[in-house]
């Protein structure tokens, strides 16, 4: 059914067809307005869940964690100094391989303390192993949750699932969405049946000290169910497409890149953006395109390798930055490219703590192209800097 | 990883890899066997956690999740919230348990939480009073004067300059149904203690007091006797609150500290300074006159 809804709203009312047993959370700007539609559903009945209000993040993942491993399907949500609380649970929860599904409502981290949207809070949890998916608008934002939890609980996988929201930009904003009918949801998500889980009638233990003879195994468990869930991730996307009758999820997004010699490379809303730019620089007959990376961990190195095609100029336009080198996405797809071709692949950080990003700057840098720019900071103020 | 248990009569087994004489090893056992096989838990990291289940092995014969130090009570707390979804919640005891520094200081967060939320969940505190597992450094609920790693005696210290910090006082303070003290010396009182505690409604506190032989410098065989010592001599009270009354104390006629503190070489420095004897006496006779304690 088409409506015209609030991303935040939309996430929840998805989230709730997903049929969630407990969701925690703990109030951060701007997450808040997904676990206020969640709680609302569960008070009026809508929704059959335990919605348990914590303390901090810390023990919003810890609760969903214990959850999960009692064999619940669980959610949470939270955004920047949240994420960061969570941090140690975020990386407990993937080594338990526990099938949580997380919104970060992404925002800048501090200090200075700001509430606007960048990529910094969940790149600091790209090597925790968990899968992360990113939204480049609402739609794709509530396609994505469903992908997710088929995804993680998929028993060839069990591993934890983030989906990146752009804070504001997607959360706060209003789209008209295709919500899927709950028989569609409940048609493609089966009931969660986990791997193993605490029941007293078949008494495990989870969560053992793994000494140094069995340590390295479990992490390269991981990493191997990582790299197996790339083709697991388009095969649930294509099936979940099918009964949409539209595409959603999948590992990237190819924005006419055929023959282009220039193509930028983004995650999230800004490849919306982006996407006009290329529009517009086609219409003056130049050869670009944009390469969207919905999926992000794991990373889906081949399929962006295949979407690049022959592109002698690469440009990966971030909100992130990994200070004092290069920022984690243009790494990423440097490494990826190390020695297939001479594509020359260029960096710009751009639009962090919420920084207006207008078309124009977008153009610019690919009109740009060449010139060899190695982690850019794009609109920066002089006077700031100089004063 | 996931380990499957053996299911035999004691629901924490023999073969894990306490030290000799742990206190902790001892009311753990008792704890569990008294809840029984309907059980889940949810371990602190810290001792317990590493001397029962290093992987492939486990010692334990009910469900057990260890996740984090700090966080057992929030994810036991998810634990209930899927029971109580799965219409579970009256045929499983869900207990919560961790050591004094997991609880009364990195956990003391998540522990006010789910005393605070109401959850069906007995949280047990193993107070060792000290980091134990790392080394005997020093907690919140180290005892004043105490001698350890990082509160050591010196030219310039007594030892821990801070009195117990009343993490017991404060789970009470939160209008749960059941708060209990208890110690290892008292087998058949912590087993009464647990009943009741599992048969109350909501979140309940149960804290035990359990020598650390390596961290007390104490002989092993004397666990017991030193245990009851910290009972009898007012330092440690054995105390039961229902509903934020208090209902019953284990009367005592008080001994001298000095009987107690000579056992444990955590507190040898202070056995020949009458000035800082004279400071730990006066911590117990404020506890007995607070609760009553002489008979």
């Amino acid at each position: 059914m088409k409506k015209f809804v609030e991303g935040s709203h939309a996430i929840a009312e998805l989230v709730a067809k997903c049929r969630p047993q407990v969701i925690s959370a703990y109030p951060i700007t701007p997450q808040t307005h997904i676990v206020e539609g969640l709680a609302k559903l569960v008070a009026d009945g809508k929704l059959n869940a335990e919605f348990i209000n914590v303390e901090s993040e810390h023990s919003a993942a810890s609760v969903v964690l214990g959850g999960s491993a009692a064999g619940a399907r669980t959610y949470t949500a939270t955004s920047s100094q949240g994420l960061l609380l969570m941090a140690e649970v975020i990386f407990n929860i993937a080594g338990m391989r526990l099938p949580v599904v997380l919104t970060c409502a992404n925002r800048s981290v501090s200090a200075p303390i700001n509430i606007w949207n960048d990529h910094q809070d969940s790149m600091t949890v790209r090597d925790s192993g968990w899968i992360h998916f990113y939204a480049e608008n609402i739609q794709e934002a509530i396609d994505l949750h469903v992908i997710a939890y088929k995804v993680a609980e998929d028993k060839r996988v069990s591993l934890p699932v983030l989906i990146g929201i752009d804070g504001y930009v997607l959360t706060h904003a209003f789209e008209v969405v295709d919500m899927p009918d709950q028989d569609v949801i409940d048609k493609y998500l089966p009931a969660f049946s986990p791997v193993a889980h605490l029941d007293v009638d078949n008494p495990l233990s989870l969560g053992l000290l793994g000494g140094p003879d069995v340590y390295i195994e479990t992490r390269y468990a991981i990493e191997k169910t990582m790299i197996d869930a790339l083709p697991i991730i388009e095969e649930a996307s294509k099936e979940y497409s099918g009964l949409l009758g539209r595409n959603a999820g999948g590992l990237v997004e190819a924005y006419r890149t055929e023959d282009a010699d220039t193509v930028a490379i983004a995650i999230g809303s800004i490849v919306g953006t982006i996407k006009d730019v290329v529009d517009d620089l086609r219409a003056e007959g130049k050869k670009v395109g944009v390469v969207k990376l919905v999926t992000y961990r794991p990373f889906p190195k081949d399929a962006l390798i295949k979407a690049l095609g022959s592109a002698k100029n690469v440009l990966v336009i971030e909100k992130a930055v990994s200070l004092g080198a290069d920022s984690p996405v243009y790494a990423d797809v440097r490494s990826a490219l190390y020695g297939k071709g001479n594509a020359n692949v260029e960096g710009y950080v751009i639009g962090l703590g919420g920084r207006d990003i207008p078309a124009s700057e977008i153009k610019n840098i690919f009109l740009n192209a060449g010139k060899g720019a190695e982690n850019e900071y794009v609109g920066l103020n002089i006077e700031l800097l100089e004063g | 990883m996931a380990v499957e248990a053996d299911k035999t009569k004691h629901l924490l087994q023999a073969g894990h890899t306490a030290c000799a004489g742990c206190g902790q090893a001892l009311a753990a056992r008792i704890v569990i066997n008294t809840a029984g096989p309907k059980t889940i838990i949810a371990n602190s990291t810290g001792c317990l956690e590493v001397f029962t289940t290093r992987a492939p092995q486990t010692a334990w014969g009910v469900p057990w999740v260890h996740s984090l130090f700090e966080n057992s009570a929030a994810v036991a707390s998810g634990i209930e919230a899927a029971m109580r979804y799965f219409g579970k919640i009256d045929e499983v005891n869900i207990i919560a348990q961790g050591g004094d520094g997991g609880t009364g200081d990195i956990g003391m967060g998540a522990l006010s939480g789910m005393l605070e939320r109401g959850h069906k969940i007995l949280y047990v505190c193993y107070d060792n009073e000290a980091y134990m597992n790392t080394g005997i450094q020093r907690s919140g609920l180290t005892p004043f004067d105490s001698n350890t790693t990082t509160s050591p005696v010196g030219s310039q210290s007594t030892g821990n300059q801070r009195p117990k910090k009343p993490v017991f006082e404060i789970a009470v303070a939160h209008g749960i149904s059941y708060a209990a003290t208890a110690s290892a010396a008292f087998p058949k009182d912590i087993e009464k203690k647990v009943k009741k505690a599992l048969s109350m409604p909501g979140a309940k506190y149960l804290q035990i007091h359990v020598p650390c032989p390596l961290g007390w410098r104490s002989a092993p065989n004397l666990t017991v006797e030193i245990a009851k010592l910290a009972v009898e001599t007012g330092l440690y009270p054995i105390v039961e609150f229902e509903n934020g009354k208090l209902v019953s104390v284990r009367k005592i006629k008080p001994k001298p500290v000095e009987e107690y503190l000579k056992t444990q070489g955590r507190f040898k420095h202070l056995l020949k300074n009458e000035e800082e004897l004279e400071k730990i006496r006066e911590i117990a006779r404020q506890n007995i006159e607070k609760y009553g304690l002489s008979v």
